[in-house]
């Protein structure tokens, strides 16, 4: 793997490839000693041109487990008017030299400015990039329900024959986007519950079903019920009247989850709004995967480092 | 200097075999086996003599953005794509709204000699869209300015657009509307649909341009003016158009090469060569403009060409400039998607590349090659294929969204007032 700019263009195989990878390196967190050789002597920059300590925590905790070193690059003001430009920010890294680049950024696509520009030789990791994609948290969430599912039998499976629903604002999602093309390259069936005004105007050519109505998608009984994050801003653009008739009916409250059958999980990217998209009944009933899906995070960050970093050598080696 | 010229064996428009003589800046005789004592020759064997080319819609960024283009190098490039006048916009620094900018431009220009600067004034001042220019002075000024654009804004205020329509009629002008309603298209970083939904980019949608262009045609015919519509770019837009020239609306209409030819799948590399406004549209959009320009419904093809110095398009998407340099290669462009497509002949292209724009800008002495009137003339040689390249840019800006695409085509020469100013292929280095 060169990058990972996006889900869209990930290949069933090299999907599973990652999440069997990610297995190992969650093997290897249950050990006394978590640290790995592994990428002795690598070095990981964590380019952050927007907050996000969780993210950032999540990538810089999988780096120094495989012993890379790790340099955060918190780089505020992303345009040519503001500040340094992203190509001077890319070629110090070069300079520096920076073996692989974890990039988050507010503007749609410019992890993949940064990987086909010429600027950096380094692989790219999207970490995030404005409405695009978040490919890292679709793998941490096709990990999450398939270990949910399989257990430990979850090497080589993939998600076929599940059903997977996503609520909110999908316009503004970087994990939908990312969750709809990974989840459906993997098998599974996504349906999309948003508000009208929530959702791009054509996604004719997306793989799912999109439904308006919160209660008959849950009354299908999906296998993962997966909420997104309302942001503040969202509130005052008149994409909905007001945060009650947001929660009243589309967010997951304690009635909605006591009618989900049980097998049924409930995720979340966090941070979570509790009582607005989510009700604290939905987000800590045994069903919750939030705090496993932080955990996830990491092995599935390290395997995809480790991919990146490790080049096309077997995966197992130098993990068991 | 202008030179005595003789041009032997060019084909018409019509595909007859032409010689022309050229004296004193004017078309003197148009037959065959002319020929002159002491006047240069040239050999123009298979090339096809087209009126000098005059566009619509340039800009030339000179005073104020003088590191993205000059008037001296905007009109070398004009003159390298076939141009012989361009109408340059007036969104310079400072705004062209006043007598006093319209004639600086113009006075460079004339410095320049590459082409005919013909300036467009500001609607409003300042372009802000709140009160209107010196209409009036501006026309009145030696720049005898007739078309009046706040182009990169819409006159978005139906009042001041009402009056500016209004205001114009009594010397003859002409308001060329941008048309995008701005509430519609906030932030808006590319057309939308089912590429901007994947691609997680602000959408532009094409009611905003639709809805200004309705509203315009409604408010022409109220008044009883004219008006232009800048680059159109939507299906709905040509089909408003058509409406409206049906109902007998006075309304001109443009449509740049890149919408007669690119959409919006070339985003998906986030290469902000592909960004501009208004934005490229989807395949359905292309192939309705085609046939809008074909049928008469859309009257001219205008470049928009709009430079921008590297490192406002070698950045993310969201932080780059709009717009593309399209001078050197519009009549290239025309020809593949509209006259090797079977849409457009060449009498059609010199129609709307030429006669109809100078028509529209009431440009006189532009438009038609034919015995006494100013020599403007392009010879352009549509038989060669070759790959675009900043060899073939000579503006001071490369953002070309054709930078190693095949395109047909090549100007040979081109002549300005008598003035050889593309010399076999190659722009005339001095023009002192």
């Amino acid at each position: 793997m060169r990058h990972l700019l996006d889900t869209r263009t990930l290949d069933h195989a090299t999907a599973v490839r990652v999440l069997d990878v990610a297995e190992d390196m969650a093997d290897t967190q249950s050990r006394q000693v978590k640290k790995l050789p592994t990428l002795l002597g690598k070095t990981v920059v964590n380019l952050f041109f927007e907050d996000s300590t969780r993210t950032r925590i999540s990538f810089e905790a999988a780096a120094k487990r495989l012993s890379a070193d790790v340099i955060n690059f918190a780089a505020k003001g992303s345009s040519v008017s503001k500040g340094e430009s992203l190509k001077d920010t890319a070629q110090t890294l070069q300079a520096m030299g920076a073996d692989a680049v974890v990039v988050r950024h507010s503007a749609s696509g410019a992890p993949q400015t940064l990987a086909t520009s010429g600027w950096i030789s380094a692989g790219v990791v999207n970490a995030g990039d404005g409405t695009h994609e978040h490919p890292t948290q679709a793998l941490l969430d096709a990990f999450t329900i398939r270990k949910r599912r399989y257990g430990a039998d979850s090497r080589g499976k993939d998600l076929s024959g599940l059903r997977v629903v996503i609520v909110g604002d999908v316009l503004h999602s970087r994990v939908a986007r990312s969750n709809v093309w990974l989840l459906s390259t993997l098998g599974a069936e996504v349906t999309l519950v948003t508000p009208p005004t929530l959702v791009p105007q054509n996604v004719s050519q997306w793989p799912v079903r999109v439904l308006f109505d919160l209660e008959q998608a849950l009354a299908e009984g999906p296998d993962a019920v997966m909420m997104l994050r309302i942001q503040a801003e969202r509130m005052h653009a008149a994409y909905f009247p007001n945060e009650r008739e947001y929660t009243r009916l589309w967010g997951l409250d304690a009635l909605r989850v006591e009618r989900l059958p049980e097998q049924t999980i409930i995720m979340h990217p966090g941070p979570m709004n509790r009582g607005l998209e989510i009700s604290t009944e939905a987000a800590d009933s045994p069903r919750s995967t939030v705090l496993e899906q932080v955990a996830n995070g990491v092995s599935v960050r390290m395997a995809v480092l480790y991919l990146l970093l490790a080049g096309e050598r077997d995966a197992r080696e130098g993990v068991q | 200097m202008s030179e005595n010229l003789v041009i032997t064996g060019a084909r018409s428009t019509a595909g007859d075999a032409i010689d022309l003589v050229i004296e004193n800046g004017v078309i003197a005789e148009i037959g065959t086996g002319l020929s002159r004592s002491g006047a240069r020759v040239i050999d123009a064997d298979g090339l096809l003599a087209l009126p000098g080319l005059v566009d619509l819609h340039t800009h030339l960024r000179e005073p104020g953005f003088e590191a993205s283009e000059t008037v001296l190098t905007g009109t070398r490039a004009a003159a390298a794509g076939g141009y012989t006048a361009v109408f340059a916009m007036p969104n310079t620094s400072p705004v062209a709204d006043t007598a006093g900018v319209v004639e600086q431009e113009l006075a460079l220009g004339e410095a320049a000699r590459y082409a005919t600067v013909q300036p467009i004034g500001a609607v409003t001042v300042g372009q802000k869209g709140e009160r209107l220019a010196e209409l009036g002075a501006m026309a009145a000024s030696r720049a005898r300015v007739r078309v009046f654009s706040d182009d990169g804004f819409c006159v978005w205020d139906p009042l001041i657009m009402r009056r500016a329509l209004e205001y114009v009629k009594s010397f003859g002008g002409v308001i060329a509307q941008h048309a995008q309603d701005p509430r519609l298209t906030e932030g808006a970083q590319m057309n939308e649909g089912a590429v901007s939904a994947e691609l997680g980019l602000t959408g532009w949608p094409a009611v905003a341009e639709e809805s200004i262009i309705a509203r315009d045609v409604l408010l022409a015919e109220h008044v009883g003016s004219r008006l232009h519509v800048c680059h159109l770019s939507t299906a709905g837009s040509v089909d408003i158009i058509r409406w409206a020239k049906k109902r007998g609306i006075d309304v001109t209409a443009e449509v740049t090469p890149h919408h007669l030819l690119l959409t919006d799948d070339l985003v998906r590399g986030y290469d902000a060569r592909y960004k501009v406004n208004p934005p490229l549209r989807r395949e359905e959009d292309v192939l309705a403009v085609r046939e809008g320009l074909a049928d008469g419904t859309i009257d001219i093809v205008a470049t928009d060409h709009a430079p921008h110095p590297s490192e406002n398009k070698a950045c993310e998407w969201q932080a780059a400039a709009n717009g593309m340099v399209g001078l050197e290669s519009a009549l290239r462009v025309v020809q593949q998607s509209m006259v090797d497509t079977g849409l457009l002949d060449w009498a059609g292209v010199a129609r709307v590349m030429s006669t109809t724009p100078a028509r529209i800008g009431s440009l006189a002495g532009f438009g038609s090659l034919e015995v006494g009137a100013p020599a403007h003339v392009t010879l352009y040689d549509p038989s060669v294929q070759g790959v675009f390249t900043e060899a073939d840019l000579h503006g001071r800006s490369a953002n070309s969204p054709y930078l190693g695409r095949e395109l047909p085509g090549r100007v040979q020469w081109t002549i300005h007032g008598g003035t050889v100013t593309v010399e076999d292929g190659a722009p005339v280095e001095s023009l002192a």
